[in-house]
């Protein structure tokens, strides 16, 4: 699939983590049937990226946007993709309601630890002591909680047949074999599927290339674990026997990068 | 029959695909209906979390190409103006029914007409909507119809603007399928999900309501002002009562309009030359017809189960013209004929 260069920031997490979304759009090859629905904050900047029909929304509401879609058109594959302020603060009464009812959609969203469009607040992410534009000296827990869990809470409420995982644009592979077991979670109509994506944010985390690196790699994870939280048992099933499938290749591509990581 | 029910059977005679919905009264009933309609029509109904996601995933059933609609009413209707100013923004034909409830806050789930300037003019924009102001269950019903037509021809969001006593008054009406009565049903289109490959077969759908410039922004609201202005004509839509000759205008809308009318059939069988305006359309507003009207009998009445929000939109339209208005504005509750009548009589007198 084509796309456009991207309009982000040097160093920004969303170019690897659209690079691998498109790779997984490619991979389980449904391109012609993808929405992909991004939000406001810098996630907006992707509305023309890819070539598939792509809808920009608002602060939040993008997971009702790709919900009204596949609830009018369950043939569609509907990506909503948006940052953490979208997901877990303005729209999180959306995320939840949608991964209460199973939504057949898939949310990805980049944590980068703030609101890196209007110029770097504390977001319900920002790590304890993070200086951000709204706690510059520091976030403290006692006043303003500790930071989000989100994929954790998600899997908490979302019920069988939900896939929930946590990736790093650190580890691409990987992130991108959580990409294509969200959508193939869509694909068979078992649920709600839900990748957060570990994002890095140069500009606003004011952070050189081996800083940047070190805090997505090492102080993000501390808080954040990667890894799957909800793997739907059928999935599981899918990925090992393909013959019986859609796809038999593309699953077995999936199969086997499973296995390598 | 209820209104609410009205509105259910008038959106499968229209051929909507999918309803949308939260409850809040006045407009449950309009779900209730739905919901049990819908299967055996082969319609679709999804209970959101709140109105945002009401209004979003209406949005989003429009992008799919499909017949979408929600209802909602009073601190409801507050958050559709979100997803109404995308649907501005982007000319995505939504439909929404409103019920107005007292105001302002919670107030009461059963009647007014304060949500007029919110349904007009609501959202950080200009008001590029429709909206149709009806005043009982058979306008109910015609203009329920009337606005998926409407949206989908012009593209412009759309609001059927009715109230709790219409939401839950029963009255005889004649259901009809219109096209049976060789109506045209104007065809749905999609946004999303074309056949073919993007970027092969046909370009890619990216569709966005954010704009880097103000250069950008202006050239594209320039469109959206010169294209409601042009389909503006053929949309405005009112009813007069005796206006040519008349001294004194009311000048009222829904529900509110029938009292009106029925005060002019009572003072008239006095003698008394009194003429009633009733804007349909409250945006676009028939302001040509209106100021006609106005200019003829120089003393006007307006009169609204609010303070002053069909009187703001009356005064805008009359600007320029030398006119006496006066008012019964009584916020949140209904008016009968008889007040209207001896107001009426106060000021010719």
């Amino acid at each position: 699939m084509e796309t456009k260069p991207h309009k982000f920031c040097p160093g920004c997490g969303h170019g690897i983590a659209l690079r691998a979304l498109g790779q997984a759009i490619d991979e389980l090859g449904i391109q012609d049937r993808t929405v992909f629905g991004c939000d406001i904050g810098c996630s907006l900047l992707a509305w023309d990226f890819f070539n598939v029909d792509t809808v920009q929304t608002h602060h939040g509401r993008t997971t009702p946007v790709m919900t009204g879609i596949k609830r009018a058109n369950p043939d569609l594959i509907c990506i909503a993709y948006m940052g953490d302020g979208g997901g877990y603060a303005i729209g999180s009464q959306h995320l939840v309601n949608a991964a209460g009812r199973n939504e057949k959609i898939t949310v990805i969203l980049a944590n980068n630890t703030q609101y890196a469009m209007t110029g770097g607040q504390m977001a319900p992410t920002t790590l304890p002591g993070q200086k951000t534009e709204t706690t510059p000296y520091g976030r403290d827990v006692e006043w303003t909680g500790l930071p989000a869990q989100g994929p954790e809470m998600v899997a908490a409420i979302a019920p069988e047949g939900a896939y929930v995982a946590r990736g790093t644009v650190s580890k691409v592979r990987q992130l991108q074999k959580m990409y294509v077991r969200a959508l193939l979670n869509q694909i068979e109509g078992r649920g709600f599927s839900f990748v957060e994506t570990l994002a890095t944010c140069p500009t606003n985390w004011r952070t050189n290339a081996e800083k940047t690196w070190a805090f997505l790699e090492k102080q993000m994870p501390e808080y954040f674990r990667v890894g799957e939280l909800k793997v739907p048992v059928t999935t599981e099933e899918t990925l090992k026997s393909a013959d019986s499938r859609r796809r038999p290749e593309v699953l077995r591509k999936a199969s086997r990068r499973g296995e390598e990581e | 029959m209820t209104g609410n029910e009205v509105v259910a059977w008038a959106a499968i005679a229209a051929r909507a695909d999918i309803m949308y919905g939260y409850p809040i009264t006045p407009q449950n009933e309009v779900m209730h209906y739905w919901t049990r309609l819908a299967p055996k029509f082969g319609k679709e109904f999804l209970q959101t979390e709140d109105e945002l996601a009401a209004g979003f995933t209406t949005i989003g059933g429009v992008l799919a190409g499909k017949k979408a609609f929600t209802a909602t009413a009073g601190p409801g209707n507050i958050l559709m103006q979100e997803p109404a100013s995308m649907a501005e923004m982007m000319r995505l034909p939504v439909v929404v029914v409103i019920m107005q409830r007292g105001g302002p806050s919670t107030a009461t789930v059963i009647y007014s007409q304060q949500e007029v300037i919110l349904t007009t003019f609501g959202g950080n924009g200009e008001g590029f909507r429709i909206v149709y102001s009806t005043s009982g269950l058979q306008e109910l019903y015609d203009y329920t119809i009337k606005a998926f037509n409407t949206a989908w021809r012009y593209r412009f969001p759309v609001f059927v603007l009715a109230d709790g006593y219409q939401a839950k008054m029963r009255e005889p009406l004649t259901i009809y399928d219109p096209l049976a009565r060789g109506m045209e049903l104007v065809p749905p289109e999609q946004y999303v999900g074309r056949p073919g490959m993007p970027g092969v077969d046909r370009p890619p759908g990216h569709y966005r309501n954010t704009y880097n410039t103000e250069e950008e922004l202006y050239e594209i609201l320039q469109g959206h002002v010169q294209e409601y202005e042009r389909v503006a004509p053929e949309i405005m839509e009112h009813e007069s009562l005796e206006t040519e000759d008349a001294d004194l205008l009311i000048i009222a809308h829904g529900v509110v309009g029938r009292a009106a009318k029925q005060a002019v059939e009572q003072l008239r069988e006095e003698g008394l030359k009194v003429g009633c305006f009733r804007p349909v359309t409250l945006r676009p507003l028939s302001a040509g017809a209106l100021r006609d009207a106005v200019s003829r009998a120089k003393r006007i009445l307006v009169v609204e189960s609010a303070y002053g929000q069909l009187g703001k939109l009356v005064r805008d339209a009359l600007c320029g013209l030398v006119v006496e208005m006066f008012s019964l504005y009584k916020p949140g509750v209904g008016v009968t004929p008889e007040e209207v009548v001896i107001r009426s009589k106060e000021l010719i007198a």
